[in-house]
C-alpha cells in the first residue's frame, strides 16, 4: 500500500523510537498547563462543591468568600449565559447544580481570586444552603428501589431459558467488582483566555478537545468557531479526561468571560477525586448452563453498574461490558442485561477498558467457577469454550470472530511460562500446608476495537510540507503519555521516508483539525495514524510527478528513501523536491480524513459489527497469599499480546506493562471507600493506594505476538494497544482464586470479591477453610 | 528580625521575602518559575515534587530527598536545595539518558520527581541493589509505566553519579527569626532557647519534619501565624548508644533511627523502612511521630513494646521522664503540656532471651498507613514465654498495650496452642473501628493472627509474601 517506498518497507514504522517528549520529561522541560508562564492578571479558580450527598439546594451565600482579600468573582448556575448542560451524550447534565444536590462533591459554582491559595480557601468559605435528604449509596439498594439513570440494555441471542433448562448443570454466581480512580498524576486543569470578538482560547488537559470546544461554546452561548482549544500533552488521562475535563474547562471559561481575564482552574487532588467520575464499580450475577465437560450452553448474566447521579458515559460503558461478557468464549445462548443504577455518588465515566474489564472479569470468574465446581482444569474449560479459529462462530451480538489468534497467544504463553512444570511445583508447595499459599492462572483476552458508536470512528489529520522539507503534523488525537504523537509521526515519516525528527509534532487543536473524536477506545493510532497516512500520501502523490519530470523518468521509477528522492542512481533531497513542488504550484498541504470501514451497530437490538477487528492477548500470573493476614502479591506474570504489526514496539511494550500494572491495582490494592454520609474517604494517595514499584511482579515477561499482521487493513497492519492489556491483570485475580481454592476440598469455588485487598482475601480464605465442615 | 529567607538553589544563592508558611513547592513553582517540580497530591505521597535537601549545617552529608509540597520556607533557611533543573547542568545525566531512551516516562508528569529521587539514591549508593532501588522509589508513584523500565534504567546508570563536593556560594548569616506580615518563624539553636520560645509562644506550631503537619498546609486548609523549628537544637538532634540504651533526640529523623536500630532490632528497622518513603523518613522525626499522637503512628507500638521512656521538658518546670505508654491519654490527647516539648526517647537495648518482632498490615507494602501494626517483645526461657510486652497501633484511639493477651501467654510455650489463647484474650483488649483501611472484624482477626505469624516465623517458616 505504500507505493513509492515499496522496496524499503517499514524503514521507520515499527522501530522502538522513544516517546517524543522523553528527553523533556527527564529534565523537567515538558510543559503542562500549570507550567505555562502566566500572563499578568491571570486569575486562579476553584470549584465550590456540594457538602452533602443528597439534598435540595436552597441557596448559595458567597458573600463571606467574596469579601476575602484577593477574591474577584463567583459564578453559579444563574450566571451561565448559555446552557447549563455539559452532558457528553444525553442532554440534561448540569455543570452547576440548580435544584437538587445529587452527590457530595457535585459542583455548584466556581470562584476566582488573584492567587490559587486564596481561591481554594474562598471556595471553602462559600456557604451552600440545602435541605439534606437520605442518600442512596449502594448499587443493590438503588436496584431494589428501581432507581436508574437509563433504561436497561439487553443483549440476547438464542433461547437462554431453554439452554439452562436442558443443561446438565446450572451454576449460579455473583461478583462484586470494585471501581477505580484514574489517578492521573496531573490533576484536571484548564486555562481559559478571553480574546476579541467573543473568542475564548482554552488550554485544557482533555482527551476530547472537541467536546470542550462545544460545551464551552454552549455555556457561553456562542458558536463553536469562537472557541479555540489546545492540548499539547496531558499528565495522564486513562479515560478520566474524556468527559470530565469539560467541567473544568467550562467553569474556567465562564469566569474568564465574566472577568475578561485569563482564568486557570486547577483541581487539588482531593477536590479532583471527590468531584470527578471514576471506573464503574458493578455487581455481576449469573446463571450458566453447562455440560459435564464444562461447555457453556447458555448464560444469563446481569450487571448492576454504579452510574452515579447522571448517565455521563454509562450507556456505552455498559454496552462494552455486555459485548465483552463472552470474552474468548462462544456462548450459544445468551441474555446479558446491563442496569445503570442511580446512586448519590459521583457520576462514573470512562476508564481504560470502558466497561470491558468488568465484562472480562465476570466472564473469567464464570469460567473459573465452572471449572472449580465441576472439578475440571480451568484451562480445559477455557479450551472447550474458545471461539474456534475456523468455525465462523459469531458473538452474541452477531459479529463473526475472524482472524482469531486465541490459540496462538494462549499456546505461546503456556509454553513460555512453563505452565505444566510450575503448576506441579505450586501444587506441591501448597500440599505442605504452609502459611503462604500460591496460585497460578492463565487467561486470554479478546477485545473489540472501535467505538461502539459508529460515528466516532473517524479522524482528521493536517499535514504541511514546507519548502525546506520540514513537515508539520497535526491530527485529532491527543497525547496523554501513550506515545500517540510519535506513532503518528512515524507513519508520516514512513510515507515520506524522512527521519522522524523532521516531522514537527504539534498540539491538538480543533482550529486545525476540526470535529475530532475523543482519544479513547484504544483507537488513537488506528484512526489518526490512518488519517495522517492519507494526508501524507496525497502530498507525496502530488510530489511524485514533479520528481518524475525533474529526472525525466516514469512516475513508477521514483523512490523515496532516507530523506532523498531517487530515480535510478540519481537523487535529490526531499527539501529540493519540496522547493521544486512549490515552484510548480503544487499544494504541499493536505487534510486527510479516515472513517473506519465495515462497522455498523444497532443499539436497539444490540446486534451488528461494532468492532473493526479484535485484539488478542494472554497472561499467566503467579501469586502468593498470606493465609493469616490476607496480604498478597503477584510474583510473576507472563504476557503475550497481539499488536498486529506494531507501529512502535517500545511504546507498545510500555503500554502493555503499564496497563497490566494499572489493572492489577484495580483488582487488588485500589479501593474506593465512602462513609455513611456519602463522603468518599479515599481522596489522595495516602488513602487510595495505586501500585508502587515493589508491587510489580519481580519476574515480568512481556512479549508481542510475532509475525501477526492485522487481518484487516489498518495503518501498516498494526493493532490497537491502549486498553486490551489492562484486562490481562484478571489473571492475577484468577491466581488469587486458585490460591484460595487450595485451602478447600475439590468442588469448591472461592468467594473472592474485588478489589482483593488483604481483607477481601482473608474473608475468602476463612470461607474456603470453612468449606471442610460444610 | 529578618523578613527574608536565604538558601542555595541548584548551586546559586537565593533570597526571598515570603511568608514562612509558604510551601517550598509554591516557592519553586509560583515564585521562582522552576516548574520542573510538580504537584501531584499535596500530601507528600506521590513524589512528583521530590527535591534534594541538605539542611543548614549538615556539612559533608549527602543531600536527602524530600517532598517540597509539605515542606515550608521556614525550614530552608541556610539549606541547600536541588531540583530537577539542577541535577545536570545543561546536558542530561547518565540516569536521565537511560530513562529517556528506555521508556521510563510516558505522560512524564511523575518523571522529574523520580529523576531527583533516583539521583539522590545514586549519590548515596552508586551501585544499588534491586531492594534499594525499590526503597528509593517507594515515595514516587507512576501511573503509566508499571515502573519496570525505571528500575532497569537505574541499574544501567549504576556508578554514573560523581559525588565530588562542589564549592558552594556563601549565604548571609543564618537568621534565627524570620517575620513577615502574618507569619513568624523562630529557629532556636539550643534547648534553652527552644523552651523559652515554646513558653512565650504556646500557640506556635512546633515544626520538625512537617511530614504530618504540612499536609493541611499544602491543602490550603490552614495557615501558621507562628512557627518554632526544632531541627537546629543539638540536644534534640542527639543520637547516642550506651551499653543499655539508645538515646534518641526528638528531632532525630526516621532515616537516622533506622540505621541506629538496624543491628539491635532488625524487625523494627524493616518497619521503619516501610512506614514512610525515603522522602518522609529523611524529614519526619521521632518526636514528630509521637507528638502528633496518631492512633496509627507506626513508631509507638514498637517503642512501647520495647519499654521506651520519653522525656518532656518546659522552661518553668524542667524535665520529666515517663514510660511512653503513659504518654498517650486518648485520641490525639497526650501528657504534653502547652509549654512543653518532647526532648528525647530512650529505648532499651536487647536482653538475653528476648525476641522482638513487629508486623505492619496495610493495603500496600510501601508507604501506606497501617491497618494494624503489632509489636511483640517476648522473653523466652527455652520454649517458655517468661515476659511479654505487646502493643498495637490501629486498634484503639491510641497506640496501646494488650494486657489480657500478655497475661494469657505468660508461662506458656511459643506454639499454636498459645496463639489460640492469645487470640481469645486479645478480643478483650480491643474494640477496633471500621474505616477505609479495614473493618473492625478484619482488624481484630489480623491482630489475633499476628501472634500465629510470630510462632510460624520462630519455627522457621516464611511468613511474609514480600519476603518471597
Amino acid at each position: 500500500m505504500n507505493k513509492h517506498v515499496a522496496n524499503i518497507e517499514r524503514a521507520i514504522v515499527g522501530k522502538g523510537i522513544a516517546h517524543d517528549s522523553a528527553r523533556k520529561h527527564v529534565v523537567g522541560d515538558a510543559i503542562y498547563i500549570d507550567d505555562m508562564p502566566e500572563v499578568p492578571g491571570t486569575l486562579h479558580a476553584a470549584l465550590v462543591l456540594s457538602p452533602v450527598a443528597h439534598g435540595t439546594l436552597k441557596g448559595i451565600d458567597a458573600s463571606r468568600a467574596l469579601a476575602m482579600d484577593g477574591v474577584v468573582d463567583f459564578a453559579a448556575a444563574p450566571d451561565i449565559k448559555g446552557h447549563n448542560d455539559i452532558a457528553p451524550i444525553l442532554p440534561g447534565e448540569e455543570l452547576f447544580a440548580t435544584r437538587t444536590l445529587d452527590y457530595l462533591g457535585q459542583p455548584v459554582g466556581v470562584i476566582c481570586a488573584t492567587d490559587f491559595k486564596t481561591a481554594v480557601r474562598a471556595a471553602h468559605a462559600v456557604e451552600v444552603l440545602c435541605d439534606e435528604m437520605e442518600p442512596v449509596l449502594d448499587i443493590e439498594e438503588a436496584h431494589a428501589k428501581q432507581q436508574y439513570v437509563l433504561p436497561a440494555q439487553e443483549l440476547i441471542c438464542g433461547d437462554v431459558d431453554a439452554a439452562l433448562g436442558e443443561a446438565e448443570t446450572v451454576i449460579e454466581g455473583r461478583l462484586e467488582i470494585g471501581g477505580q480512580d484514574h489517578f492521573y498524576l496531573e490533576t484536571q486543569i484548564a486555562l481559559a483566555v478571553p480574546g476579541e470578538d467573543q473568542d475564548m482560547t482554552v488550554y485544557s488537559s482533555t482527551q476530547h478537545p472537541t467536546e470542550v470546544q462545544h460545551h464551552v461554546a454552549h455555556v457561553l452561548d456562542r458558536y463553536a468557531n469562537c472557541v479555540d482549544v489546545q492540548v499539547r500533552r496531558m499528565g495522564g488521562g486513562f479515560g478520566g479526561k474524556e468527559s470530565q475535563a469539560t467541567i473544568i474547562a467550562a467553569a474556567a471559561a465562564i469566569l474568564a468571560d465574566r472577568t475578561g481575564k485569563p482564568v486557570k482552574l486547577r483541581m487539588k487532588r482531593s477536590a479532583d477525586m471527590t468531584a470527578t467520575g471514576k471506573r464503574h464499580d458493578m455487581v455481576s450475577r449469573w446463571k450458566i448452563g453447562v455440560t459435564g465437560q464444562g461447555r457453556i450452553l447458555g448464560a444469563d448474566v446481569e450487571y448492576l453498574a454504579r452510574a452515579g447521579n447522571t448517565p455521563d458515559l454509562t450507556g456505552p460503558v455498559l454496552t462494552r461490558s455486555l459485548t465483552h461478557t463472552d470474552n474468548a468464549y462462544h456462548i450459544p445462548a445468551a441474555r446479558f442485561i446491563g442496569r445503570a443504577c442511580k446512586t448519590n455518588t459521583v457520576s462514573n465515566t470512562a476508564f481504560r477498558g470502558f466497561g470491558g474489564p468488568q465484562g472480562v472479569v465476570t466472564s473469567e470468574a464464570m469460567i473459573d467457577q465452572i471449572a472449580r465446581e465441576l472439578s475440571l482444569d480451568p484451562n480445559h474449560v477455557r479450551a472447550v469454550n474458545y471461539y474456534g479459529p475456523q468455525t465462523g462462530e459469531v458473538t452474541p451480538y452477531d459479529q463473526p470472530v475472524e482472524h482469531n489468534r486465541l490459540l496462538e497467544v494462549t499456546d505461546a504463553v503456556l509454553n513460555s511460562a512453563r505452565w505444566q512444570e510450575r503448576r506441579a511445583e505450586i501444587d506441591a508447595h501448597n500440599a505442605a500446608d504452609p502459611v503462604i499459599r500460591r496460585g497460578l492462572a492463565m487467561m486470554p483476552v479478546k477485545f473489540g476495537i472501535s467505538f461502539n458508536l459508529p460515528s466516532l470512528n473517524q479522524a482528521g489529520a493536517l499535514v504541511h510540507v514546507y519548502q525546506d522539507g520540514s513537515v508539520h503534523l497535526n491530527h485529532g488525537g491527543t497525547e496523554m503519555g501513550q506515545g500517540l504523537f510519535m506513532k503518528v509521526a512515524q507513519v508520516v515519516a514512513e510515507v515520506f521516508q524522512l527521519d522522524v525528527d523532521r516531522i514537527k509534532i504539534t498540539a491538538t487543536h480543533p482550529g486545525k483539525v476540526p470535529n475530532t473524536s475523543p482519544t479513547a477506545a484504544s483507537t488513537g493510532s488506528d484512526l489518526n495514524g490512518m488519517a495522517a497516512y492519507i494526508a501524507a500520501t496525497a502530498i507525496r502523490t502530488r510530489m511524485v510527478p514533479v520528481a518524475a519530470e525533474h529526472f525525466d523518468v516514469e512516475e513508477d521509477d521514483i523512490i523515496f528513501r532516507e530523506n532523498r528522492i531517487h530515480a535510478g542512481n540519481r537523487s535529490i533531497s526531499f527539501a529540493e523536491l519540496a522547493k521544486m513542488s512549490w515552484a510548480e504550484r503544487v499544494s504541499l498541504s493536505e487534510a486527510g480524513h479516515y472513517a473506519t470501514p465495515k462497522i455498523h451497530w444497532d443499539a436497539k437490538s444490540m446486534k451488528g459489527r461494532p468492532f473493526f477487528y479484535f485484539t488478542y492477548g494472554a497472561a499467566i500470573a503467579e501469586v502468593a497469599i498470606d493465609t493469616i493476614t490476607g496480604e498478597n502479591r503477584c510474583l510473576r506474570a507472563d504476557i503475550i499480546q497481539d499488536c498486529g504489526q506494531s507501529l512502535n514496539s517500545a511504546i507498545d511494550l510500555g503500554q502493555i506493562e503499564g496497563a497490566f500494572v494499572q489493572g492489577m491495582g484495580w483488582l487488588t490494592c485500589e479501593e474506593l471507600w465512602w462513609d455513611k454520609k456519602g463522603r468518599l474517604r479515599t481522596i489522595g494517595p495516602s488513602t487510595y493506594k495505586i501500585p508502587g514499584s515493589r508491587d510489580v511482579p519481580p519476574e515480568f515477561n512481556v512479549a508481542l505476538l510475532d509475525d501477526a499482521p492485522n487481518g484487516e487493513e489498518t495503518v501498516f497492519r498494526s493493532k490497537a494497544v491502549g486498553e486490551p492489556p489492562l484486562m490481562l491483570a484478571v489473571s492475577v485475580f484468577l491466581a488469587l482464586r486458585d490460591a484460595v481454592a487450595s485451602l478447600a476440598p475439590k468442588g469448591y469455588s472461592p468467594k473472592l470479591m474485588t478489589p482483593c485487598t488483604p481483607e477481601k482475601v482473608l474473608d475468602a480464605v476463612i470461607d474456603a477453610r470453612g468449606a471442610h465442615n460444610r | 528580625m529578618n523578613t527574608e529567607t536565604s538558601f542555595i538553589l541548584n548551586g546559586e544563592p537565593v533570597t526571598v521575602a515570603l511568608r514562612p508558611d509558604t510551601t517550598v513547592l509554591d516557592l519553586l513553582r509560583a515564585h521562582l518559575s522552576r516548574t520542573g517540580t510538580k504537584e501531584g497530591c499535596a500530601e507528600g505521597d506521590c513524589g512528583a515534587c521530590t527535591i534534594l535537601f541538605k539542611r543548614h549545617g549538615a556539612n559533608g552529608a549527602h543531600p536527602e530527598p524530600a517532598n517540597a509540597c509539605i515542606m515550608t520556607v521556614a525550614q530552608i533557611e541556610g539549606a541547600e536545595i536541588t531540583t530537577v533543573e539542577g541535577v545536570a547542568n545543561g546536558a542530561l545525566s547518565t540516569l536521565q539518558e537511560r530513562m529517556a531512551e528506555n521508556g521510563s516516562s510516558q505522560c512524564g508528569y511523575c518523571t522529574p520527581g523520580i529523576v531527583v529521587a533516583l539521583t539522590g539514591l545514586l549519590s548515596r549508593k552508586p551501585d544499588p541493589t534491586e531492594e534499594e532501588i525499590h526503597d528509593a522509589l517507594a515515595g514516587n508513584l507512576c501511573r503509566c509505566t508499571g515502573y519496570k523500565p525505571i528500575v532497569e534504567a537505574v541499574r544501567r546508570a549504576a556508578g554514573s553519579i560523581e559525588t565530588a563536593p562542589t564549592e558552594l556560594p556563601a549565604l548571609p548569616a543564618f537568621t534565627t527569626t524570620t517575620a513577615t506580615e502574618g507569619s513568624t518563624v523562630t529557629r532556636p539553636e539550643n534547648l534553652d532557647a527552644l523552651l523559652q520560645a515554646k513558653a512565650s509562644h504556646q500557640d506556635a506550631v512546633l515544626l520538625a519534619g512537617g511530614t504530618d503537619l504540612g499536609v493541611p498546609l499544602a491543602g490550603y486548609e490552614t495557615e501558621w501565624p507562628s512557627i518554632i523549628i526544632t531541627g537546629h537544637v543539638p540536644e534534640l538532634r542527639r543520637l547516642a548508644t550506651t551499653e543499655d540504651t539508645h538515646e534518641i533526640g526528638a528531632a532525630v529523623t526516621w532515616e537516622e533511627l533506622l540505621h541506629e536500630v538496624a543491628d539491635d532490632y532488625p524487625s523494627f528497622a524493616t518497619l521503619i523502612r516501610r512506614f514512610g518513603s525515603t522522602q518522609i523518613r529523611s524529614m519526619g522525626t521521632v518526636g514528630g511521630n509521637i507528638g502528633t499522637a496518631s492512633p496509627i503512628g507506626d513508631g509507638p507500638p514498637s517503642m512501647i513494646a520495647l519499654g521506651a521512656t520519653i522525656t518532656l521538658q518546659s522552661a518553668e518546670r524542667g524535665a520529666r521522664t515517663l514510660p511512653l505508654e503513659a504518654y498517650f491519654l486518648d485520641y490525639r490527647k497526650t501528657e504534653l503540656a502547652d509549654d512543653e516539648v518532647i526532648v528525647s526517647v530512650t529505648l532499651p537495648r536487647p536482653t538475653t532471651g528476648q525476641i522482638f518482632r513487629t508486623y505492619k498490615i496495610s493495603k500496600r507494602y510501601d508507604q501506606d498507613i497501617s491497618t494494624v501494626c503489632g509489636a511483640f517483645n517476648l522473653t523466652l526461657e527455652g520454649d517458655m514465654i517468661t515476659k511479654a510486652c505487646i502493643a498495637y497501633g490501629g486498634m484503639a484511639a491510641t497506640p496501646k498495650r494488650a494486657p489480657e493477651a500478655e497475661s494469657a501467654i505468660i508461662e506458656r510455650p511459643l506454639n499454636n496452642e498459645t496463639a489460640q489463647l492469645f487470640a481469645d484474650a486479645l478480643a478483650k483488649d480491643f474494640k477496633p473501628l471500621d474505616d477505609w483501611r479495614g473493618s473492625a472484624k478484619y482488624r481484630m482477626r489480623v491482630a489475633q493472627g499476628l501472634f500465629a505469624r510470630l510462632v510460624a516465623e520462630h519455627s522457621g517458616e516464611r511468613v511474609e509474601v514480600m519476603t518471597l
